[in-house]
């Protein structure tokens, strides 16, 4: 059966026209503008190094995708626990690890967050609450509601956030652990990063339930549709869905909607999407989204937007020299981090 | 020291070690109300409660890697599978996840956690309810695997992988839930990773472990019938496995026997007898030998499961084979 790849994602519109009369400050929105676009720039360049092929491995990047994590961690709180599946480039950024030690991690470097040994998809930050960075497809899932069973148990009032891409929904884990995480209520935010593919699949050609939110209900899980363009709308059904999960009423699962600009990983072509579908979404823009706002409510003159970009641009730029300065893992390294039990007698051969 | 069975040297581990830590919890398929399928957690749940002794839906996958991320966030979680024929839906959470989790965030992340259930043939139960694990688990670095073969061992054996801070595969069986075993009264740890000379011998070395060791020791005492010596050694873990003490036994005896339930390719008794010639090569007088399951899926009649089982005569044939005596 003949299957149109060339189904168009439902579009999401922007409700308010005015900017003016935010509920959020100018703090937020600096801060929203400034990680994003730090995001945008590393990710920018992490691509332009892969093709100069700096350095191996996949590489999914996080582009457009910005304002999930964005609005994510101004909704939460210091204690809150994040993890995602393996493009993971955007969550500790947003959280404030150090760009540094991600390109090292990306160059394989023994500087980087995970001592070079898990590179893109295994981004780790235990500082700002970044429990990775997991390389199949619905892992994740269980593991981030078995983060938050943990919380629960030790009754901290924390929340775990646990992103995943629409293609994860299709996975039997996650349904045994939406099952288990309703039943115990545990406090917990699926969240689905809804670009609509998985890798070149549309929602569409993988099942008949193409709103995702829908998936929830059989688990009768508070569940709905976000604006996944709108830092604000994300930050709102997160603290929401927070708020609840620390009174202690469960999980939640938001569709959010969003869409990568660029390819699964570097090496997709990309036939299955059109350009102007590409372009449609990339109008909706979140980074020229705050800086509109902020620009209306003169929250910031045009030298201080210099400054902040000059400040992504050298970040970026001191992360790549970072890297390229580290070494590299030394080979005892490999019988390192195997087993926390140090006498742990190794196999050795030739 | 006083008689108990498998089951409740097992019970008594997680009992005391559940009393010990307050961080350590047992979840499973029918643990709680049910009291165990095999009535391993017998009268865990009245005295921990339901927040510490979780029954959960059929669903190994997603339990496991609830139990995984709970470890990965600061408890120990045991997770009892009905048999390990079911965990190989929660596979990759095992592999995946928990064997990897602390090599892959840089040594940020560990899993102290314990899976543990049935492994192994448990009678007329067809081919997806009889399969040993040892070596497709062993083979996986991150993993300690352990194969107690009596109810002391169990004991003392479960309490350290329950302390241990590395995720731990424990392979019981059906079969021995039942079999009764002197254990002291008190309180005692059995290291993972040392083996144990079970009984000693001077002609041959049989090397086992978990339930096949029984056989062992059938044919050790029939091969003693006949003036042979054997020395048994009981591996009770075999990631790591104690090469040591099987090379120090073959330097004594000059041959040896391995025995195994499972099946022969790529199995623990292949990585025995590839350790001996590398690194007993002088000391053996006679191919290493083994008696493993047969090469084929696990069957129904009682008749293909006696062709597919080791048996005692099939040990004694191979003993002497080591003896080159017909």
């Amino acid at each position: 059966m003949a299957v149109s790849t060339k189904k168009k994602p439902a579009k999401t519109t922007r409700k308010s026209t005015s900017m003016k009369s935010s509920k959020f400050s100018k703090e937020t929105y600096i801060k929203w503008y400034k990680d994003m676009l730090l995001i945008r720039k590393f990710e920018e360049k992490t691509g332009q190094l892969y093709i100069q092929q700096k350095f191996g491995g996949f590489c999914h990047l996080y582009i457009g995708q910005e304002a999930i994590v964005a609005g994510t961690a101004s909704a939460c709180i210091k204690g809150d626990k994040h993890m995602t599946a393996y493009r993971d480039h955007g969550h500790p950024l947003a959280l404030g690890t150090d760009p540094r030690v991600l390109m090292a991690e990306l160059y394989g470097r023994s500087t980087g967050c995970s001592k070079g040994k898990g590179g893109s998809m295994h981004f780790f930050d235990k500082e700002v609450g970044f429990m990775g960075g997991h390389g199949i497809v619905g892992a994740q899932i269980a593991m981030g509601a078995g983060v938050g069973f943990a919380e629960k148990y030790n009754e901290t009032g924390n929340v775990v956030c646990v992103s995943m891409g629409d293609g994860a929904v299709r996975q039997g884990a996650l349904h045994e652990t939406f099952n288990m995480a309703m039943m115990w209520k545990l406090p917990v935010i699926f969240i689905i990063e809804n670009n609509n593919y998985a890798m070149g699949t549309s929602v569409e050609r993988t099942t008949n339930v193409v709103d995702l939110s829908k998936i929830g209900h059989s688990y009768e899980m508070p569940s709905k549709s976000v604006n996944g363009m709108s830092p604000e709308a994300v930050h709102e059904a997160i603290a929401e869905a927070a708020d609840r999960a620390r009174k202690g009423d469960g999980p939640t699962l938001l569709d959010i909607k969003t869409y990568r600009y660029k390819g699964h990983s570097m090496s997709d072509p990309q036939k299955y999407r059109t350009k102007s579908e590409v372009a449609e979404w990339v109008e909706q823009d979140p980074i020229t989204h705050c800086s509109k706002v902020i620009k209306e409510n003169k929250w910031l003159s045009e030298k201080e937007f210099e400054a902040i970009s000059d400040w992504v641009k050298n970040e970026v730029k001191e992360s790549i020299e970072f890297a390229e300065n580290s070494p590299y893992p030394e080979g005892k390294e490999l019988y390192e981090d195997v087993y926390m039990d140090k006498e742990y007698p190794f196999i050795v051969e030739y | 020291m006083k008689t108990v069975q498998f089951r409740e040297a097992l019970r008594e581990a997680m009992t005391e070690e559940m009393r010990l830590d307050q961080s350590v919890l047992l979840m499973g398929e029918e643990v709680a109300e049910y009291n165990g399928a095999y009535k391993v957690s017998q009268g865990m749940l009245d005295e921990f409660g339901p927040k510490r002794v979780i029954d959960t839906p059929i669903a190994e996958l997603g339990f496991t890697g609830i139990a995984v991320g709970a470890s990965m966030n600061g408890l120990r979680p045991i997770v009892e599978f009905m048999t390990w024929n079911f965990a190989i839906l929660a596979a990759d959470q095992i592999i995946n996840s928990a064997a990897k989790m602390l090599q892959m965030s840089g040594g940020q992340f560990h899993c102290p956690i314990v899976f543990r259930g049935g492994n192994g043939t448990a009678g007329q139960l067809g081919a997806t309810h009889s399969q040993s694990f040892e070596s497709m688990y062993a083979h996986v670095p991150g993993l300690k695997v352990v194969t107690p073969s009596n109810p002391y061992d169990a004991k003392g054996l479960l309490k350290s992988a329950i302390r241990d801070n590395d995720p731990v595969v424990f392979l019981e069986s059906e079969k021995m839930y039942g079999d009764k075993g002197e254990i002291p009264e008190g309180e005692y740890l059995i290291p993972i990773g040392v083996a144990d000379v079970k009984q000693k011998g001077t002609d041959v070395t049989i090397v086992s472990f978990g339930k096949v060791m029984k056989v062992a020791f059938e044919a050790a005492a029939e091969l003693a019938k006949e003036g042979i010596s054997v020395e048994v050694i009981d591996l009770r873990s075999v990631r790591p496995i104690d090469y040591t003490t099987v090379v120090e036994s073959i330097k004594k005896t000059n041959r040896c026997v391995v025995l195994e339930e499972s099946w022969p390719l790529a199995s623990i008794s292949s990585e025995i007898a590839y350790h001996l010639q590398r690194y007993a090569f002088d000391h053996l007088d006679a191919p290493v030998m083994r008696v493993t399951q047969t090469d084929t899926p696990f069957a129904f009649s009682p008749t293909l499961i006696d062709e597919a089982l080791p048996n005692v005569g099939r040990v004694m044939e191979a003993v002497k084979s080591t003896l080159y005596r017909g």
